[in-house]
């Protein structure tokens, strides 16, 4: 591979202050039990701020401060009012878009390409779209009197912190609702530059509280008797045992869950474009991504060629520095996840599947996995049935395109898939079988505020975005 | 002369089309008749019979399920003294006929109302559509026992999902009369399969099994056993319509949200290029 010179993005942009307290009612404050973790750069591990855990007694107190916001401000609002102050956030967004991107990749570890061209264009995009809704709810086609719902507990995961942040406050928001969201433990910093952002907006005190901490905090979220919605993006385990918890309550719940995607290739596709889907389907984000094409399904007439040029295009991929503009590929999240990654590629080896990697120079300290290919894999693998969240693909053959839709559908998951192929009769036959909430065509990881996101069976129910996505808010 | 012995109808499962007794060979004295005392395995075999019917029904094509419904609604007028002999008022029949052509119809418009075209930012077809979530388990409301079913099954398959009702317990030979209104329907053997018996034996088990997409607890009036058939339905996130309230008037316009929550929405995204 020829070289670059290393072109880094300067991180002086971002201010990040030794230490984070919860904010809850418009304020920065401290946690009542005075518990703390840390939250590190993954790309070299270096701690970057210490952050409030928030204890039941904070949850509960962030749950109040948002019921009295819903009661005497948010919710007698007009939808107008709510809506200039969405627009006031997403321009907000955009003004600072600079450091919200460079923070995001401290915090995450994912490249700066992305977090700058991807993740928060599309935020201020969620805020931009969500906005205009806020005094047209009657017209959004669920009756003439849609009625916000009230307190919205939102848990959202560390793959896209910002970008899911801006999935669930502002449907949740434009439809009167007011909110405690909860920030992975991972990656808290750019919900936390949300607050100030609410407070620069001047958002009214106790309309969006964000409560840190780990799963303990998130627990007692979903499970404070004074919420009236929970939206939870995450694994399908903890999904679950949301469903269980909310289960006899009057609560409304959205979960967005795992997935184990089928990227179909024909043997009419064009290989070139297939390939460039293929390595944006499982290698964007690391592949941290709930809705990555991680199993490759190619037909068999040219699995050859297509792995070859798949491989030739992996050996391109730069993994570094996430700062770095060149990178392709950044850091893992975390420790853990890495271990994760890990032991599921071993799982992969043992089971009788051949590995593949480029040759990669990895970097000494943070966490990292060189992007990763499985041939030989088989549907009873571990790594075709369980969601990996890293850089690694899992290639299966297949001969006709039933053939195709029996493998792609052999999952517990519904989120996604993928179809390459030059005849459009056959991506509309595909389409229609596949049991998945997104199909893309010709394409991947597309994602737009305007286009419905969700999952089928153990993917998890409702959909974020688009029209669809007020639903979920909403009493209809 | 003598009068005329009556012939008695015994009165049966409805399971893939056919009218089997139970598997357990039981059955129980209600309304002055011996019903059906489905077991857990009817339960199960009922789940098969539904499975089943999924591909050829939900493939059908919108008009067809529409115009079966609408079928439906004219036996179901053919037969509306059978349902008054059984306890209904006439008041309750028109409605239950009233409720299947107004779903009839719904079935090519809600694609419509409820999906479309999504203006994305970029060169890309965008088009989102709802399509039916699967096997549907249902419990029926206790009352009204005509009403309160045809409110409940219609608005599960005129989308195209197929469904495992659990009838009123107390009174379920309108369920049982209904299946021979859809025998006779043209719909498709295994679109609607119907348990009589206690709910207690067949609804944990459809709350629990795994080729189940979604449960309507519409009929559960106990809360906390509603609150352990969601438990059980955590388990492979099946979609869940919660108990309607006590005061529930089935004579009101139903709205959509029984179809749209038994609905998947579809996103396909294609390039626009030359």
């Amino acid at each position: 591979m020829f070289e670059y010179a290393p072109a880094p993005e300067s991180r002086s942009v971002v201010d990040i202050k030794p230490s984070y307290g919860l904010f809850v009612d418009g304020k920065f404050v401290d946690p009542t039990d005075g518990g703390s973790f840390k939250s590190i750069n993954p790309a070299s591990e270096e701690v970057l701020a210490e952050i409030a855990e928030a204890g039941s007694q904070d949850v509960d107190r962030a749950v109040r401060a948002a019921r009295q916001a819903y009661e005497k401000v948010w919710g007698p609002m007009p939808g107008r009012d709510r809506a200039k102050y969405l627009y006031r956030i997403a321009r907000i967004i955009q003004e600072r878009s600079r450091e919200l991107a460079v923070l995001e990749s401290l915090d995450n570890g994912k490249p700066i390409k992305e977090s700058r061209d991807v993740d928060v264009p599309l935020v201020a995009a969620h805020f931009f779209y969500y906005a205009g809704w806020a005094d047209k709810l009657e017209h959004a086609g669920f009756g003439p009197n849609p009625r916000s719902l009230g307190v919205a507990a939102q848990v959202i995961p560390w793959n896209f912190p910002l970008l899911m942040l801006a999935w669930k406050i502002a449907p949740a928001l434009a439809a009167g609702n007011t909110v405690v969201l909860k920030p992975a433990e991972t990656t808290p910093l750019t919900a936390l530059l949300f607050a100030e952002i609410c407070q620069q907006a001047d958002l009214p005190a106790g309309v969006v509280n964000i409560v840190t901490g780990a799963g303990e905090t998130g627990r007692a979220l979903v499970e404070h008797p004074g919420v009236d919605k929970v939206a939870f993006t995450g694994s399908t385990e903890v999904g679950k045992a949301i469903a269980r918890a909310v289960a006899g309550t009057r609560k409304k719940l959205t979960l967005e869950l795992g997935g184990k995607a089928a990227n179909i290739v024909f043997d009419d596709a064009p290989v070139d474009q297939a390939v460039e889907g293929i390595v944006n389907g499982i290698f964007f984000n690391q592949g941290h991504v709930c809705c990555a094409g991680s199993r490759l399904l190619i037909q068999e007439s040219v699995a050859d060629r297509v792995l070859e040029s798949l491989k030739r295009r992996m050996a391109q991929l730069r993994v570094g520095d996430p700062l770095d503009k060149n990178t392709d590929i950044g850091a893992i999240n975390s420790a853990a996840q890495l271990a994760r990654i890990r032991e599921l590629s071993e799982a992969g080896s043992a089971e009788g599947a051949e590995r593949w990697s480029p040759p990669c120079e990895l970097p000494d300290r943070g966490f990292w996995f060189a992007p990763t290919i499985f041939t030989g894999v088989t549907q009873a693998h571990r790594i075709a049935r369980e969601e990996i969240f890293g850089p690694v693909l899992s290639v299966l053959t297949f001969r006709t395109p039933a053939e195709a839709v029996e493998k792609a559908n052999n999952t517990p998951y519904g989120l996604s898939a993928g179809i390459w192929t030059d005849k459009g009769s056959r991506i509309l036959w595909m389409a229609d079988r596949l049991r998945a909430g997104v199909v893309w065509a010709n394409t991947f990881n597309k994602f737009d505020p305007t286009s419905p996101f969700g999952g089928y069976k153990e993917s998890g129910y409702g959909r974020e975005g688009g029209r669809h996505g007020l639903e979920a808010y909403l009493n209809v | 002369m003598s009068e005329r012995v009556a012939v008695r109808k015994t009165y049966k499962l409805f399971i893939g089309g056919k009218f089997p007794r139970s598997e357990s060979g039981r059955s129980y004295l209600v309304q002055d008749s011996n019903v059906s005392l489905a077991s857990r395995k009817d339960a199960r075999d009922a789940v098969v019979a539904a499975r089943a019917a999924v591909k050829g029904w939900a493939g059908a094509t919108a008009y067809n399920r529409g115009q079966i419904l609408y079928r439906v609604a004219e036996m179901l007028e053919g037969r509306r003294d059978q349902f008054v002999a059984l306890g209904a008022s006439a008041a309750e029949v028109d409605a239950a006929i009233d409720r299947w052509v107004w779903y009839a119809g719904w079935s090519d418009k809600l694609p419509q109302v409820y999906g479309g075209a999504n203006p994305v930012a970029g060169p890309y077809f965008n088009l989102s559509a709802p399509e039916p979530t699967g096997v549907v388990a249902v419990v029926a409301p206790e009352s009204p026992a005509l009403l309160g079913l045809v409110s409940v099954i219609a608005p599960a398959i005129v989308t195209g999902n197929t469904v495992v009702v659990a009838a009123s317990p107390s009174a379920p030979l309108a369920a049982v009369t209904l299946a021979e209104v859809l025998a006779t329907s043209d719909l498709p053997g295994g679109v609607v399969n119907i348990l009589t018996g206690r709910l207690s034996e067949t609804v944990p088990t459809l709350a629990a099994h795994m080729d189940v997409n979604a449960i309507d607890l519409t009929g559960v009036a106990d809360a906390e056993l509603a609150a352990e058939l969601e438990v059980k339905a955590a388990e492979n996130l099946k979609r869940v319509l919660r108990p309607a309230p006590a005061d529930n008037d089935w004579y009101a316009d139903p709205g959509v949200t029984r179809m749209t929550t038994l609905l998947e929405t579809k996103t396909v995204w294609h390039p626009k290029g030359v």
